[in-house]
């Protein structure tokens, strides 16, 4: 028992190396489906009728397809049509559009509950749409949408080690590693768990803090 | 077409995959399910022990990923002495995972049936399980089939994790095909489709449920 925890305890900071790399993963991944979700929500509510369909069918597939599928097609499939993005772009563009689906549906949420009575008051006031849209209706928005973000992101955090099926170096294979040589999955997989589970519970608390930070006292949102 | 004359000869281990994906979906929805109600009656009518421990195990599977614990079980276990085949880790892994998150959808409807029903089935004599039972859950089961189903349709996409413990699931199986013929891309988009195809039949499965326990004149959307 002892012996194990020195163990574990020794070659912490190995394992410890493979989280720098998880965080740039989830934190890409999360930037790309941050990027296609905008433009994905924005053209599902002000888009015209065949871009909104088309746009809904988009959400609909990757929101279903599983992400690992996404990664094989994009590791091993795409190279087929001459695109070979390496294992890290790769993992970055599977996990950016399964999650582009989910954020989308999060800043539509955001936007909409943003009565359309504050659009017309902006302009009412001579601001433009796109003044109005800057000043009034996204500073509105990135809150409301901010517990949905939390959400996603540690969702991500959670399918980053996903990477590991495509020859990623990041915790898990760092703990396969010390497992081939001293034969101890079960001391190491707890500890990799471990880490998963404090990086989880760190970026949770991070986004409550941000979040609390940015209330605006008085400005009510009711759930 | 090569592919489709390469995809006929692995028709039958296509087959196998889906029908062992179909069962760890179904196998762990249905004992997540059973798992998930004791879990939130300890956390909402449970003792503090009780209520600690629930919450404890929810926190603990929901903060660490998947494919982490399934090569805790899968790997990580044997070494106790405990030896099992990759789909019954699998199996246990995701039975852990979907209870944890179907009892915090069901939490979810609970809390959405004001306490005064709790206090009126006192007032006419039911004792605190009755209540639960007979008032209580069915409320709040019928509140949570949509999130309940999100659940599934997430059991769904997520058993291809098992692929990464070996078990012989539908990715796998794309896997040995895709590798033996060379059709990487047409394999994976064609796998991606009954991926698809699966989630659409779980949701109109799961619609038809919320239709048929749909009580005319119990609307709830109002409490929403």
């Amino acid at each position: 028992m002892l012996e194990s925890l020195v163990y574990v305890l020794t070659n912490f900071p190995l394992l410890l190396k493979g989280v720098w790399i998880a965080v740039l993963i989830t934190v890409c991944s999360m930037l790309l489906g941050m990027v296609l979700g905008i433009a994905v929500a924005f053209l599902r509510i002000y888009g015209k009728k065949p871009v909104r369909k088309a746009v809904s069918v988009y959400e609909w597939i990757f929101r279903g397809l599983p992400q690992l599928v996404m990664l094989f097609i994009v590791y091993f499939g795409l190279p087929e049509l001459g695109l070979n993005l390496g294992p890290f772009l790769s993992v970055v563009l599977a996990l950016g559009l399964c999650s582009s689906a989910y954020q989308a549906q999060i800043y539509r949420g955001a936007i909409l509950s943003i009565g359309s009575e504050q659009m017309e008051a902006g302009l009412s006031l001579g601001m433009t749409k796109t003044q109005t849209l800057f000043h009034i209706i996204l500073p509105q928005a990135v809150r409301l949408s901010l517990p949905g973000f939390t959400n996603e992101f540690t969702i991500v955090l959670k399918d980053s080690p996903l990477a590991y099926a495509v020859g990623i170096t990041e915790i898990l294979k760092y703990g396969r590693d010390l497992i081939v040589t001293s034969f101890r999955p079960f001391e190491i997989y707890l500890a990799c768990a471990l880490i998963y589970f404090v990086l989880f519970q760190l970026f949770f608390y991070l986004f409550k803090y941000v979040a609390g930070r940015y209330t605006v006292p008085g400005f009510l949102i009711n759930e | 077409m090569k592919f489709f004359a390469a995809l006929v000869d692995y028709l039958p281990a296509f087959g196998h995959g889906l029908w062992l994906t179909v069962a760890l979906t179904f196998i762990a929805a249905a004992i997540g399910f059973i798992a998930s109600i004791p879990l939130v009656l300890a956390i909402l009518y449970g003792r503090k022990a009780w209520k600690l421990l629930a919450k404890g195990f929810i926190t603990l599977v929901r903060g660490t990923p998947l494919l982490v614990q399934l090569f805790f079980i899968y790997y990580g276990l044997p070494a106790l002495g405990l030896r099992i085949n990759p789909f019954v880790a699998a199996l246990i892994g995701f039975i852990l995972n979907s209870a944890a998150y179907q009892a915090e959808y069901l939490k979810g409807g609970f809390l959405a049936i004001t306490t005064e029903q709790m206090e009126a089935a006192y007032s006419i004599g039911l004792t605190k399980w009755q209540a639960v039972r007979f008032i209580i859950f069915p409320q709040a089961f019928r509140f949570a089939i949509p999130a309940l189903s999100n659940e599934i349709i997430y059991l769904v996409k997520y058993t291809s994790v098992a692929y990464i413990i070996q078990v012989p699931e539908l990715l796998s199986q794309a896997k040995f095909f895709a590798s033996d013929t060379f059709f990487h891309l047409e394999t994976y988009l064609l796998i991606g489709a009954v991926y698809l195809a699966l989630i659409w039949i779980v949701s109109k499965l799961t619609d038809a449920l919320e239709k048929k326990l749909y009580i005319p004149g119990f609307d709830i959307s109002h409490l929403r």
